[in-house]
């Protein structure tokens, strides 16, 4: 047997050509990733553009389905000159202040509960039935009885955003609690843990994507919640900046709102990925999604 | 009983010593399976595993290998007849066991040493000593520089590495091994084999090393206990007269070596083919 090896020559010319090649990859992926921006612009301005002109020329009739330059007329008067019932920053955070407590409260509640039941066969058995039952009620319909029950102030928004985000996190922490690895339980359990160390150190940790999972869901249903029942009685927040806009017939007031919403919305999404992304940095790194 | 002369000499199996590290008397395991059928997974199961000893279970596939481990550990209670560890009955799971599981159970969200001092932590070590063992056992596995990476970030050798000091690092005087190193390459089994028996002659732990591979059974084992296909027995039991220390990467050429695992596999072979016939048959 003979080994045989690369000259030095050979590899000279392989390093360089590797070097153009890899150049030539880097520069296909700044391309690749300058045109999905464009294009997503492109859309957008498109978009907008018929939308208005559509309007201009009356093919879409502004008054019931507005027109961009009416929405941002209107956000801007609600930011300038304030709203009918207040400034619209006060409307924003009595919205967000309704939501974030529903969902925390509805969040911490549905770990808790997915984690006792997780955990609990016979729990698991007799509450199952119950939990399917008060999911499938609309649970939007329970606004009106929180409003008569709480009145027209914070809590039966709050009731209503807790009740929207609480079953959306039981059932992932449920799910999340009974997929954890059988293997590794056992592990723990060998290497000494105790039931609770198990439920802290193994349970909890591997649940945790589910978990997170269902937070970006039900932040939106928080929002929901809030809305909706600032929509069926109120005397602060975007729901009823929403509801009077209707009751005026001013369709830009309501795609104003809709999107005032859906930037909170964004923003929020944002911010909860920030917070899984620091509590699952030991999970593999997907792979790199181009513009996301 | 035939004694044959050579180094694989056939032992009569008797009732188990007082003194055996793991004694399993006679044990019938039966369970009822979720669809209402009385399953037995081994029957008149006896094995004994000296202070010291490294013993490794052979046997056809679904033959009740791993139910023998699970009942040393207390997961499983026998139906009929007694398991002792250390000269005491199992009832929980003791401290003196240390598991290494065939499929990857390593806490993922823990970084290494966080992995390798779960053990001392949980039984209440203080953080400080705990972390100082593990860094130790880290060192001693070859890992010094991984501490800090998290197991996605490590090969499949690697994480067999950690395993291997997660378990070692609570001393266990009892060390059951469920296929550990069936998933790796053929280079990084042989590897993980000579590190493992480094670490086994350190810590002079009894050994229960399930596998389905006969070569790495005989080069391993002070014994070794082949099964019947299931419900499982003891067909015959092994003991290999090989010289220690031994280096995994030369032992398969040793003509010795090839002499004891053809006479185990001639046994072996016919329990594999009747268990591959029966899978056939009855579709599971």
């Amino acid at each position: 047997m003979t080994a045989i090896s690369p000259t030095a020559d050979h590899a000279a010319v392989r390093d360089a050509s590797i070097a153009i090649a890899e150049s030539r990859a880097r520069a296909r992926l700044r391309h690749r990733h300058a045109m999905v921006i464009g294009l997503r612009l492109a859309i957008l301005i498109v978009f907008l553009g018929l939308w208005e002109l559509g309007a201009d020329y009356n093919f879409i009739d502004p008054f019931f389905f507005a027109s961009p330059s009416g929405i941002w007329q209107q956000i801007w008067s609600w930011i300038t000159e304030g709203t009918s019932q207040g400034p619209l920053w006060l409307q924003i955070y009595v919205t967000l202040e309704e939501t974030f407590l529903g969902f925390v409260i509805g969040a911490l509640g549905g770990i808790a509960a997915g984690i006792i039941l997780g955990r609990n066969r016979l729990l698991a058995d007799v509450f199952s039935i119950y939990i399917k039952i008060a999911n499938s009620v609309p649970r939007v319909v329970l606004g009106s009885v929180f409003i008569i029950a709480l009145g027209l102030g914070m809590a039966s928004k709050v009731a209503l955003a807790v009740v929207m985000v609480f079953f959306v996190v039981f059932a992932n922490a449920f799910q999340g609690v009974r997929e954890a690895d059988r293997a590794m339980i056992a592990n723990a359990q060998i290497l000494g843990a105790s039931p609770f160390q198990i439920t802290t150190s193994v349970i909890i940790p591997s649940a945790m994507s589910w978990i997170l999972a269902s937070l970006h869901v039900s932040f939106g249903f928080a929002l929901v919640g809030a809305v909706v029942g600032e929509f069926l009685g109120a005397k602060q927040g975007m729901g009823l900046l929403i509801s009077t806009a209707q009751g005026a017939f001013n369709a830009n007031g309501v795609f104003a709102a809709m999107i005032i919403l859906a930037v909170m919305a964004l923003v929020v999404e944002f911010i909860i990925t920030r917070f899984e992304n620091y509590l699952v940095k030991w999970r593999p790194a997907p792979f790199n999604e181009q513009g996301a | 009983m035939q004694l044959q002369p050579m180094a694989a000499e056939r032992l009569s199996q008797a009732a188990p010593p007082a003194n055996a590290a793991i004694a399993i008397d006679d044990v019938t395991l039966r369970f009822v399976t979720p669809d209402g059928h009385m399953m037995t997974a081994i029957r008149d199961f006896t094995m004994t595993v000296a202070h010291g000893e490294f013993a490794c279970v052979v046997g056809p596939t679904g033959c009740g290998k791993s139910t023998t481990l699970n009942l040393v550990t207390g997961l499983l209670r026998p139906t009929t007849g007694a398991v002792r560890v250390m000269g005491n009955p199992v009832t929980d799971i003791s401290r003196d066991i240390g598991f290494v599981f065939q499929a990857d159970a390593l806490f993922p969200w823990r970084s290494v040493i966080d992995n390798v001092a779960a053990g001392p932590l949980y039984r209440g070590t203080p953080k400080a000593e705990a972390y100082e063992r593990a860094r130790d056992w880290i060192g001693r596995v070859g890992l010094g520089r991984f501490e800090k990476h998290y197991p996605h970030q490590l090969s499949g050798g690697m994480r067999k590495r950690v395993a291997l000091a997660q378990t070692f690092i609570n001393q266990p005087k009892i060390l059951l091994m469920d296929e550990p190193f069936s998933a790796l390459d053929m280079q990084t089994r042989t590897a993980m084999q000579d590190e493992l028996l480094g670490l086994w002659s350190e810590q002079k732990s009894s050994v229960v090393f399930v596998t389905h591979d006969l070569e790495e059974a005989v080069a391993l084992a002070d014994k070794v206990y082949v099964l019947t296909a299931g419900p499982g027995t003891v067909k015959s039991v092994y003991r290999i007269d090989l010289p220690r220390p031994r280096v995994m990467a030369d032992i398969r050429y040793d003509p010795k070596f090839v002499e004891i695992a053809k006479v185990i596999w001639n046994d072996l072979r016919e329990e594999v083919q009747l268990g591959q016939s029966r899978t056939l048959q009855t579709g599971h």
